[in-house]
């Protein structure tokens, strides 16, 4: 069978299946269990109701469950086992997070990491302000708005590829084809640089990468804060004889001070989790490796499950506090 | 009036070139792989892309017709041509015989070929070679030329690239594989997540607020922690890597935005609504399908795109649920990356292979941009 023809028909099953599901199990529950009719017709609909909402949970939460709760599990029992060759495991404590500490690329990727959080989200919420505040009343501003945005819809594949060309080296005596070493020699620069393979400086190189991404992400949230700004509190401070400079620091930013929270926070958790691009940029050579390259590197190049598994962990220990802050803010509004 | 923009006409002036600034910054990149991919593999890498917007100046060694094409005319032999086809438009500024001397003649001049009779060459690329004697030899005549050349782009990469099924670059069979990919994993997860959502929005029972903050929680765990444990599912049960794999991976994986998303729109839904419904007698299973469902269609596309998007782009979850060993599953975002390995140098393959993969989440993206935006919202900002 081609793949299409399963893909249609998975969608086909897919769907009737889920319908059917609801539908059927619906009526089960209506007609058979407790029909709300005969003697018991008021316990029966209350008993109804209280099922109800199962049913229309339990194919989500199986998702949820089997897809993202238990493999936090399973991977935290992994990392604290060993594989036995042969088949099986055996408990090994916390040997493998003690090799993992042990190897210089690993602090190389939390060196990297961390410079790609502290990097990543500041650039992308500054300059995403920025173009939030500089387009919110120009009559084009929706236009170029569109334009940063359009990086959002590029894989993080693709934004490799064209950032590639723009950071190419040709040898000094041919034309330049990457536009960075053309603007480095028109500029007054010597020797063309092979931008990303001068260690320390290369890791920024591949984080412009993500920055030109997110920009437009950040661009959209804030823009949209900044417009929900009330007027009068803007038109006081002129009245009082602020510049446009004071307003912006001094009135709209604190206004809007949890919602560049969000989008920080938000673009954190993106930064921890980037793998593409360097996997297809450097592949972690010179001296860029980061922890999710890292730790694909260690789960299927090495095939060492019981390390991958630990820097994996790192990961989620990474994300820990930003989600127990999520959803304390969730809780705190639903109340 | 209240802001930067608008106060001073300087200023004004300030913000607006920034803005262009911006912009062009923003837009370089992605142009200049575009450009690249309709340009030959020698025109980029003689000169940067930029420069083939505009005409450019060049050096080319050409030949004469042969000999064998020579007439009598009058006593003296004739050999006649152009240089460029007609519709080329070329401009010569300079022409010379020698290889030492490749600029020697301005167009019109006349002079001596080395093995007798003379050649004048104009401007636009007519030749004309004059002999008392008979032209000798099965070859024309070498011609250096500085010409300054139009633009050229070719779609010829693009026909590499996506017809050529021959060819080992083809992208046509990785196309479909994303294709296939995408579609039931986009589509799935969205009938899944609503009865969810609907559920956590206007049920009520124990247990919901526990379930949304969970909820909450899954939306921010790395999808890394997920793919030993469930690739080890998926061998066990028997699935193995394969598109099944991969369309329940992106299923679970989106599922916490899902029901996320339309939870939030639809508890803004109006009460008395569903109220009046259930008032009627309408079934909850009628209010969802009848009601709820036409009314969270915002909602609902905005979270197909990020799903469309992110299942399109995505590398990760391909290479570990679907890609085998035989590699007649591959996805065009591993095709790329292979690329960037094997043909490294090959900008014209390059770039097509990642436009051709580009090219759908842009047009995504621009047809719907209002529902993305407007979903982006209801998942941030409070």
């Amino acid at each position: 069978m081609t793949p299409a023809l399963q893909g249609l028909l998975t969608i086909a099953i897919g769907v009737s299946g889920c319908v059917g599901y609801f539908y059927l199990s619906n009526q089960f529950l209506d007609t058979v269990l407790f029909p709300p009719r005969g003697p018991n017709a008021g316990r029966n609909i209350n008993r109804a109701n209280m099922i109800r909402p199962w049913l229309f949970l339990f194919p989500a939460l199986a998702a949820l469950g089997l897809y993202l709760a238990y493999p936090v599990v399973e991977t935290l029992r992994l990392s604290l086992t060993e594989r036995v060759p042969g088949g099986g495991y055996k408990w090994v404590g916390l040997d493998n997070y003690s090799q993992m500490v042990a190897e210089p690329k690993f602090w190389e990727a939390m060196r990297n990491n961390m410079f790609w959080l502290i990097v990543v989200p500041a650039m992308s919420t500054g300059f995403g302000l920025l173009v939030a505040q500089l387009t919110d009343r120009i009559r084009w501003g929706n236009f170029a708005k569109s334009l940063i945005f359009m990086p959002m819809a590029i894989s993080f594949v693709g934004a490799s590829v064209i950032w590639k060309l723009v950071y190419d080296a040709r040898p000094a005596e041919q034309d330049q084809i990457g536009i960075l070493n053309a603007l480095y020699i028109f500029f007054g620069g010597a020797e063309p640089q092979t931008w990303l393979t001068v260690p320390f400086w290369n890791s920024f190189f591949l984080m412009i990468v993500l920055v030109w991404i997110q920009t437009g992400f950040a661009m959209v949230i804030l823009s949209a804060a900044l417009r929900g700004i009330p007027e009068e509190t803007i038109e006081a401070a002129i009245l009082d004889g602020a510049n446009p400079f004071q307003i912006f620091f001094k009135i709209k930013v604190p206004q809007i001070k949890t919602t560049i929270l969000v989008v920080w926070t938000t673009i954190t958790i993106t930064v921890l989790k980037v793998f593409d691009i360097v996997f297809a940029m450097t592949n972690g050579q010179w001296e860029t490796q980061v922890l999710a390259n890292y730790m694909y590197d260690k789960l299927f190049r090495a095939n060492d499950w019981g390390v991958g598994s630990a820097s994996a962990m790192v990961i989620m220990l990474l994300v820990a506090p930003i989600l127990v802050w999520n959803v304390r803010n969730a809780r705190k509004e639903m109340e | 009036m209240s802001d930067i923009a608008g106060t001073k006409p300087a200023l004004r002036w300030v913000v607006h070139l920034s803005v262009i600034f911006l912009v062009v910054l923003w837009v370089i990149p992605t142009l200049g792989l575009l450009v690249s991919s309709f340009r030959t593999a020698d025109q980029i890498s003689s000169s940067g892309w930029w420069r083939s917007l505009f005409p450019s100046e060049q050096n080319l060694t050409l030949r004469s017709a042969e000999p064998e094409t020579q007439v009598l005319e009058n006593g003296v032999y004739v050999i006649e041509g152009a240089l460029f086809s007609a519709d080329e438009q070329a401009t010569i500024s300079r022409w010379g015989i020698s290889s030492r001397d490749v600029d020697a003649f301005e167009p019109g001049e006349t002079t001596e070929l080395r093995r007798g009779g003379t050649i004048t060459v104009d401007a636009v690329g007519n030749y004309r070679m004059e002999n008392t004697e008979e032209f000798t030899g099965n070859r024309g005549a070498r011609i250096f030329v500085t010409a300054e050349l139009p633009p050229e782009f070719t779609l010829g990469n693009y026909q590499k690239v996506l017809l050529d099924q021959s060819s080992t670059d083809s992208m046509a069979k990785a196309f479909f594989n994303t294709l296939t990919v995408t579609i039931p994993a986009t589509i799935i997860p969205i009938l899944v997540a609503a009865f969810a959502a609907y559920a956590l929005a206007w049920m009520d029972f124990p247990g919901r607020a526990l379930l949304i903050a969970a909820v909450v929680g899954l939306l921010v765990v790395p999808l890394q922690l997920a793919l030993i444990p469930l690739l080890k599912f998926h061998l066990n049960i028997g699935i193995g890597k394969g598109y099944l794999g991969v369309w329940l991976a992106h299923t679970g994986f989106g599922m916490p935005l899902a029901i996320y998303l339309l939870r939030n729109y639809m508890a803004g839904l109006p009460r008395d609504l569903i109220e009046n419904a259930r008032v009627d007698g309408a079934t909850e299973f009628q209010i969802f399908t009848k009601l709820i469902l036409p009314l969270s269609f915002p909602a609902l596309a905005s979270f197909a795109i990020f799903q469309f998007l992110w299942t399109w782009n995505d590398l990760l979850v391909a290479k570990v649920f679907l890609i085998d060993a035989t590699g007649q599953t591959t996805v065009m975002t591993n095709r790329i990356v292979e690329l960037l390995g094997t043909r490294g140098g090959n900008w014209e393959i390059l770039a097509t292979a990642a436009f051709v993969s580009i090219f759908v989440p842009l047009v995504v993206f621009f047809a719907m941009q209002k529902y993305l935006v407007r979903g982006l919202l209801a998942g941030s900002v409070k």
